[in-house]
């Protein structure tokens, strides 16, 4: 039985002008990484601050390890903000060192991990260098490193991949899934959904101050891709679309001799099969399971239009 | 706990100190004193401006021959017209004294073919004075009327003495002009500095709220701890700064002046400090001598920088909370700019009230102003030189002390609130009711 880290229960805050969240609940479960989605504004990062006692919700609760969130709890949790939390005019490593003693190292001990950690990110000669210095990416390794470097049991990263190369995402991600098998509780927010696919165990879909959409990524994708499946065929497309004219809707697919059949309610595969087998030449038949990134949009969409008639 | 604001105290302080900023204002101020002090007078013993030529066109016939020239300025006569002389070219000018001076001074006139230095003018202005004031007072015919000028003329500095139970040994002279400039002087410096790490320890605090790390930093340390780290280093910095100052001017005055001063003149120094200095045969001015004999005494030097540091520190706490409160409710320096005003204001107000109280150091207002913690390190400072009563500086120190205690606490609750606070620029208003939260 996996213990949940991290529960939020009926959280909400007011804004004076706007609710950022209403209502929000979801479980962290100990030893995973969560991904936190939403659009732009929908309150991501207010929830993140909740869960780091920066603000305080105006209701709802926020437990770890299953009793309410209080202060000592903050000093086991690592937090990557968003914009980047460095001081520009300070040396790369003598910032470092300040940020590991803050939470706890002695500085021997600091300036021994953060050997290692600037080495693994190739990083050393930055050591005596000024942040201004840095481009943006570079100094979020820097505030990655200084992020994770006391090893505390919840990582919290807002955007941990804007601002980086395609290469250095992949290093992220890399170590990202290391910390989770060191024992880490992940949480991070993320517009870049090829990431949510890759490395989340569970998410949460925040839109317009709510959660709307929570759970486990393979169960979500394959509860959304359920009646879809892609056939690749020899044959004409139109004796296809004929043949299974009442059970499903045929579209072209990605290129010739493929074709995406969404099935009508109640209609099995197997019932289907035969008159497939019919009108053409099967040569593969697999469910087509969407993207997150189609999930979170015609989630979204969904989601804003059912709330826009009323 | 203690270790955390320790490393931040580190933090903030060596940031500072290591900055080139820092050194060269710390080395140079001083320096720059001193070249203030000190160049207008060497400029004059060794002049650098060319000689002038002026041409003298004198109709009465006094003036010109009283007319000495000197290193800058040569007069020559000219015996042509007027109108002629007016047209050379070769002189700086050409100078008129018409018929009648003695009767109608303003007949004189002035012709200069560039721009007048204002030394000229102030030169030839004080001759014709005296020539003329001479030849109206010898038109009265009084004998030996020389002589009776000269014995008339009145040349005297008052000696002051603090009046102590001791009569024999009148010591610590000070003279109530140098102490009044030496007051000033100290209270400007004290508000340089309150104004200019105050406000360091606002812009510090609303950077470190606009690039988010408060919200790193809270992960491991309290607000309080931040807060007060910040301003403990950034103050370590200020004392650091004046102790600096201070050894420097110690080490002028009391190393540097008496090796400089010809020996004659320190033992008019030395002699005017025991209290035994005969007057009447001094050989040098004797503002000069009570001003050197003021600034030389070390130990009068040292016991006024040393209060200067408390109320440094008692000063720099009690704006600099406010200061931090003001940081860290704002998003950018320009919000923070009107906001800090809450600060800024009282302090020029202090400098104003001074003021009025230097007039009368050990006045009841200059007291009162004493007690009152937002103005007393600027009024204090000013009294200083005066010898106040020690009573009346500990007193004043103990409730300046307390209400930064006080202030900072109050800074504190507005400062856990307010570096979280984003958006609208927050009222007074809103500030007190911040500071009201549990």
């Amino acid at each position: 039985m996996i213990m949940n880290l991290v529960e939020v229960e009926h959280v909400s805050k007011q804004y004076s002008n706007h609710k950022a969240l209403d209502d929000v609940s979801l479980e962290v479960p100990e030893g995973t990484i969560y991904g936190l989605l939403g659009p732009n504004g929908a309150g991501k990062t207010t929830l993140i601050r909740i869960i780091n006692r920066i603000t305080a919700p105006d209701t709802g609760i926020v437990r770890l390890n299953g009793h309410p969130l209080q202060e000592s709890d903050i000093y086991n949790i690592g937090y990557l903000p968003e914009e980047r939390g460095l001081y520009k005019k300070m040396k790369v490593g003598d910032q470092a060192v300040f940020f590991a003693r803050l939470k706890g190292l002695s500085k021997a001990e600091a300036v021994q991990r953060l050997r290692f950690w600037f080495d693994k990110f190739e990083i050393s000669d930055w050591w005596n260098r000024k942040v201004e210095e840095l481009s943006k990416g570079m100094a979020q390794k820097v505030q990655f490193i200084t992020t994770v470097l006391h090893e505390p049991k919840l990582l919290i990263f807002d955007e941990p991949f804007s601002g980086f190369d395609p290469i250095n995402a992949n290093m992220l991600k890399e170590e990202i899934l290391g910390l989770r098998d060191k024992g880490a509780t992940i949480i991070f927010s993320t517009h870049n959904m090829a990431s949510v696919e890759e490395i989340c165990d569970n998410i949460t879909l925040i839109n317009k101050s709510h959660n709307i959409l929570s759970g486990p990524v393979a169960e979500i994708r394959r509860r959304y891709g359920k009646n879809r499946y892609s056939i690749g065929f020899t044959g004409v497309i139109e004796s296809l679309e004929s043949a299974i004219a009442e059970q499903a809707i045929v579209l072209p697919g990605e290129s010739l001799g493929y074709a995406n059949i969404t099935l009508n309610p109640g209609v099995k595969l197997r019932e289907i099969i035969p008159a497939i087998n019919d009108a053409v030449e099967i040569k593969s038949i697999s469910e087509d399971i969407p993207s997150m990134n189609e999930i979170f949009i015609h989630t979204v969409d969904e989601y804003n239009e059912n709330h826009s008639q009323n | 706990m203690e270790s955390k604001i320790g490393i931040i105290v580190a933090r903030e302080f060596n940031e500072r100190v290591r900055k080139k900023s820092f050194i060269i204002t710390t080395i140079l101020a001083p320096i720059f004193m001193v070249a203030v002090m000190v160049l207008p007078v060497v400029f004059t013993l060794f002049s650098f401006s060319e000689e002038k030529v002026i041409a003298v066109v004198d109709e009465s016939g006094i003036v010109a021959p009283k007319l000495e020239s000197d290193k800058e300025i040569i007069y020559i006569t000219d015996s042509d017209p007027i109108a002629e002389v007016r047209k050379r070219e070769d002189v700086f000018g050409v100078l008129y004294i018409n018929k009648d001076v003695v009767k109608n001074p303003n007949g004189v006139k002035l012709y200069t073919n560039d721009a007048l230095p204002i030394f000229i003018e102030a030169s030839i202005t004080h001759t014709v004075k005296s020539v003329v004031r001479d030849s109206r007072l010898q038109s009265y015919n009084i004998e030996n009327i020389e002589a009776i000028l000269a014995d008339a003329e009145v040349n005297m500095t008052l000696q002051t003495f603090k009046n102590n139970s001791n009569p024999d040994k009148d010591e610590e002279s000070a003279s109530a002009t140098t102490s009044y400039i030496l007051g000033l002087f100290l209270s400007m410096a004290l508000y340089m500095l309150m104004l200019l790490y105050g406000q360091a320890v606002m812009n510090s605090i609303v950077e470190e709220k606009g690039n988010r790390v408060l919200e790193v930093m809270v992960g491991s340390v309290k607000p309080f701890q931040l807060m007060f780290g910040k301003i403990l280093g950034v103050g370590a910095v200020a004392v650091v700064q004046l102790l600096i100052w201070s050894v420097l001017v110690t080490l002028i005055s009391g190393v540097l002046m008496p090796s400089l001063i010809p020996a004659d003149m320190m033992s008019e120094v030395s002699a005017m400090q025991a209290g035994t200095l005969d007057t009447t045969n001094a050989h040098f001015d004797m503002d000069l001598i009570q001003t050197i004999s003021v600034i030389s005494n070390v130990w009068y030097i040292v016991r006024i920088f040393g209060y200067m540091v408390l109320y440094l520190i008692g000063g720099y706490f009690f704006y600099s909370a406010i200061y931090a409160a003001v940081g860290s409710a704002v998003e950018n320096i320009q919000d923070a700019a009107q906001l800090s005003n809450i600060a800024t204001l009282p302090i020029i107000f202090g400098i104003i009230f001074e003021m009025s109280c230097i007039q009368d150091p050990n006045g009841s207002l200059a007291f009162w102003g004493s007690m009152v913690p937002f103005i007393s390190p600027m009024v204090m400072v000013v009294r200083l030189p005066f010898d106040v009563p020690d009573w009346q500086v500990l007193v004043s120190l103990a409730i300046l002390y307390a209400s930064c205690v006080g202030m900072v606490w109050f800074a504190a609750k507005i400062y856990r609130v307010g570096i979280f606070m984003y958006g609208k620029k927050p009222t007074l208003k809103e500030l007190a009711k911040w500071a009201m939260y549990k």
